[in-house]
């Protein structure tokens, strides 16, 4: 028989290099891809160049040491309207955005799934710390967190249908990081000058207010308040805070206190005390299920509100198509808009949603 | 079987031929001297310098060998000539620069560089055939002008501009004019000497010569501001040992390139309407990119709608047929091209072009063989392209894709 051929999503870095390398183990016939995601002018490096060379450079590096075959394809119109500019928007409606979440559905489980089966592929692979297996009972693809609870991804891949299941392969799933460390290395695929990448990679920096002032223009000060309307002092944007933050406010009171909300209309920043910031119930929508096909009744299970959290124990309510009511069993911190709740029976991802809006 | 492989990319880079591998192999191995060094070996291989400096100079029509100046290829031969020509024109208070908006980027990132430095540049628009007029450069010419700089064949989608009534335009006005003429040796005839070009930028491997050398012509009288400094090499105008073994194979390979332009054209032209009709016959959808008239011979520049450009190369690749579509990106990935946007393409037209190139390697079968991999690779394409299907639906057109 054939054998079946891979297409991996190639970094450069560590965890794809090391997948690529498992995969031929295991006896794939294995091609390697990096997605050009950004120009450095898009995001305020000056240099003139193709998205970040040196990535696409360390990667086809990588493929040489592995003798595979290596392609860059050019995402970057698809990744400026699918994650830069959602990050944007929902920042600016008083959202907290996920962008990893967005580009993981739209870019490697979107466009370059669909690039790797044009190309004739029959399974694309990444370098993400989840597994996943095909469940006969129940018929259907399964999501699992990693042997690996520390480095855990599967947060940001709750989104992902049946059909991206079945053609992913998650070779690095089932290992510890060191472990993967240890085999990059043995064979290696180690860049020494590789940074541990990002939180947001489109923003180097870290520096996710500019970004958004660049794109948007300044955003406009306003009152800091408490819910009874007390003004305690002014704020510089509603951009600059996220729900749940304590420090850096600037404003001082007889108990700590937490950014609870942001009024958009009245370019209002609202604080509370540390019962304010927790709320008992939240919506989401954009739902996604991945153990069942649909919920048609409330579920006991675990969620997750953030992606380095501990998953707490709530119940699940179905609400229209594609929505859901979460009920906490305790009241649950600084729950975001715009961030994803992800839906856990053990280990095993349920599924999740974009979460809309919560309630004390 | 033998996978068929079909080259159709005679635009981006050609083999180097076997007169001009046998011309530069002994200044590899054998002849390997510093033709600065005045030993017999260095003189030999200053002497094979200036035997190809001379077979140059003619096939160009220059006055003289001493107008052609060794580069390491062409885009060095354009930052040489628009910088010297800016650096000249400012001493003298002219910081004003005309070029078009479909050039290489050489010369046009040349020019936004010079831009962030002072001076102005007009981008001429093409027309829709991709042709800048004489009578747009004369329009735009003024007392600042420090240099036009207008191509002579564009390179995706294969227009021939009207260099010569440019230059004409260029000398009444008193002007310094450029041309980037990468993309024309072996397609046009030139007589230097004859023509109103003061500076003429040329790449030897996309007439059969190795990467890696190139020249600029430059008329006598017109002056010449170094870019790399050092050695005296190249009077003085262009440091750095020769690449001696290249410059004696582009000698060689443009000589052969410009003694059967003729016979080139008619066979070439003749495999590009072939493919041209054939391919806007097979394939509904499809639009030439660029004008049938004024065309260079090998060029077939064609947009398929509901098509991402970079899936097409890839897929076409699988079945052998190496071409292309926009500008190849540093990456290694495919940018949309300035060139099909400049000519008045949208985004989804412009990311859907395919590019093909052919040269003196391409036969009537590679031509049936793309005629017969294309209409099927762009069906499957579509039947798996979302846009296609966006398209289908939004514009009521019925898919041909769905059985």
């Amino acid at each position: 028989m054939a054998k079946k051929r891979v297409l991996a999503a190639m970094s450069g870095g560590v965890d794809s290099s090391a997948a690529v390398k498992l995969l031929l183990d295991e006896g794939y016939e294995v091609a390697g891809a990096t997605m050009h995601l950004y120009n450095n002018e898009d995001i305020g490096i000056r240099e003139k160049t193709c998205c970040s060379l040196n990535d696409v450079e360390d990667a086809r590096l990588v493929a040489l040491k592995l003798g595979i075959d290596f392609h860059v394809f050019n995402f970057s119109d698809e990744f400026k309207s699918c994650v830069m500019d959602n990050f944007v928007d929902t920042y600016l409606a008083g959202g907290t955005p996920n962008p990893c979440i967005e580009c993981n559905k739209h870019l490697k489980f979107g466009s370059f799934l669909d690039r790797a089966k044009l190309l004739g592929f029959d399974f694309i692979a990444t370098g993400h710390y989840v597994t996943s297996h095909f469940d006969e009972a129940s018929g259907r693809w399964l999501l699992k967190r990693s042997a690996d609870r520390s480095k855990d991804q599967s947060y940001v891949l709750y989104g992902m249908t049946q059909e991206q299941l079945a053609h992913t392969l998650f070779p690095v799933g089932a290992m510890n990081k060191p472990e993967i460390r240890a085999i990059a290395e043995e064979n290696g695929l180690i860049n020494a000058h590789k940074r541990d990448s990002q939180d947001i990679c489109f923003i180097p920096d870290g520096d996710y207010a500019s970004f958004i002032t660049e794109r948007a223009g300044e955003q406009p000060e306003g009152d800091i308040v408490l819910s009874d309307d007390t003004v305690l002092g002014r704020h510089k944007g509603l951009i600059h805070y996220t729900i749940g933050q304590r420090r850096g406010v600037g404003v001082s009171y007889s108990e700590p206190l937490f950014v609870t909300a942001k009024d958009m209309a009245s370019n209002r920043l609202i604080m509370g005390n540390a019962e304010q910031v927790c709320s008992k119930r939240l919506t989401a929508g954009d739902v996604n299920y991945i153990t069942i096909d649909k919920l048609t009744s409330p579920l006991r299970c675990t969620a997750q509100t953030r992606y380095h959290q501990k998953d707490v124990p709530c119940t699940i309510y179905p609400t229209g198509e594609n929505t859901a009511e979460v009920e906490f069993d305790v009241p649950h911190k600084a729950v975001s808009k715009g961030q994803s709740v992800v839906f856990y029976d053990g280990e095993y991802v349920i599924g999740g949603g974009t979460i809309e809006d919560s309630a004390r | 079987m033998e996978k068929p492989f079909v080259y159709a990319d005679n635009a981006a880079t050609t083999n180097v031929s076997d007169n001009a591998l046998n011309a530069m192999l002994p200044y590899l191995k054998e002849q390997y001297g510093n033709p600065s060094s005045i030993y017999t070996l260095g003189m030999d291989a200053a002497k094979a310098v200036l035997n190809a400096r001379r077979q140059v100079a003619e096939a160009l029509g220059a006055a003289r060998p001493s107008e052609i100046f060794f580069t390491s290829g062409g885009s060095e031969a354009d930052n040489l000539a628009i910088k010297s020509a800016a650096e000249f024109g400012a001493k003298n208070g002219k910081r004003h620069i005309i070029t078009t908006n479909i050039e290489h980027h050489a010369v046009l990132h040349t020019c936004e560089h010079l831009e962030k430095h002072g001076f102005e540049v007009t981008y001429l628009p093409a027309d829709e055939d991709g042709i800048v007029s004489a009578q747009q450069v004369e329009n735009a010419i003024r007392e600042d002008t420090a240099i036009v700089s207008v191509m002579a064949i564009n390179n995706e989608i294969g227009s021939i501009l009207p260099i010569e009534e440019i230059g004409e335009v260029c000398k009444k006005k008193g002007v310094l004019f450029h041309t980037d003429a990468v993309q024309a040796i072996g397609q046009l005839h030139f007589d230097l000497k004859n023509m109103n070009i003061d500076m003429l930028s040329i790449s030897g491997h996309k007439f059969h010569s190795p990467k890696g050398v190139g020249a600029l012509y430059v008329r006598t009288g017109t002056p010449l501001e170094s870019l790399i400094h050092g050695g005296a090499q190249e009077r003085g105008k262009r440091a750095g040992t020769e690449n001696v073994a290249g410059i004696v194979a582009m000698g060689v390979a443009i000589t052969d390139a410009v003694s059967g332009i003729d016979e080139r054209n008619i066979r070439l032209a003749k495999m590009r309407n072939r493919l041209i009709d054939n391919i806007l016959a097979a394939i509904p959808y499809s639009r030439l990119n660029g004008g049938r008239e004024c065309r260079s011979s090998g060029n077939v520049n064609i947009s398929f709608r509901g098509i991402e450009g970079e899936s097409l190369i890839l897929a076409l690749d699988i079945r052998g047929i190496a071409a292309s579509s926009g500008s190849a990106c540093t990456s290694g990935s495919i940018d949309p091209s300035h060139v099909l946007t400049a000519i008045g393409l949208n985004e989804e037209l412009a990311k859907g072009s395919l590019r093909l190139t052919l040269g003196d390697g391409n036969t009537d079968e590679d031509i049936d063989y793309i005629l017969e991999v294309l209409p099927e690779t762009i069906k499957r394409l579509r039947s798996m392209s979302p846009m296609w299907q966006r398209i289908c639906r939004e514009e009521g057109i019925p898919d041909y894709t769905v059985q």
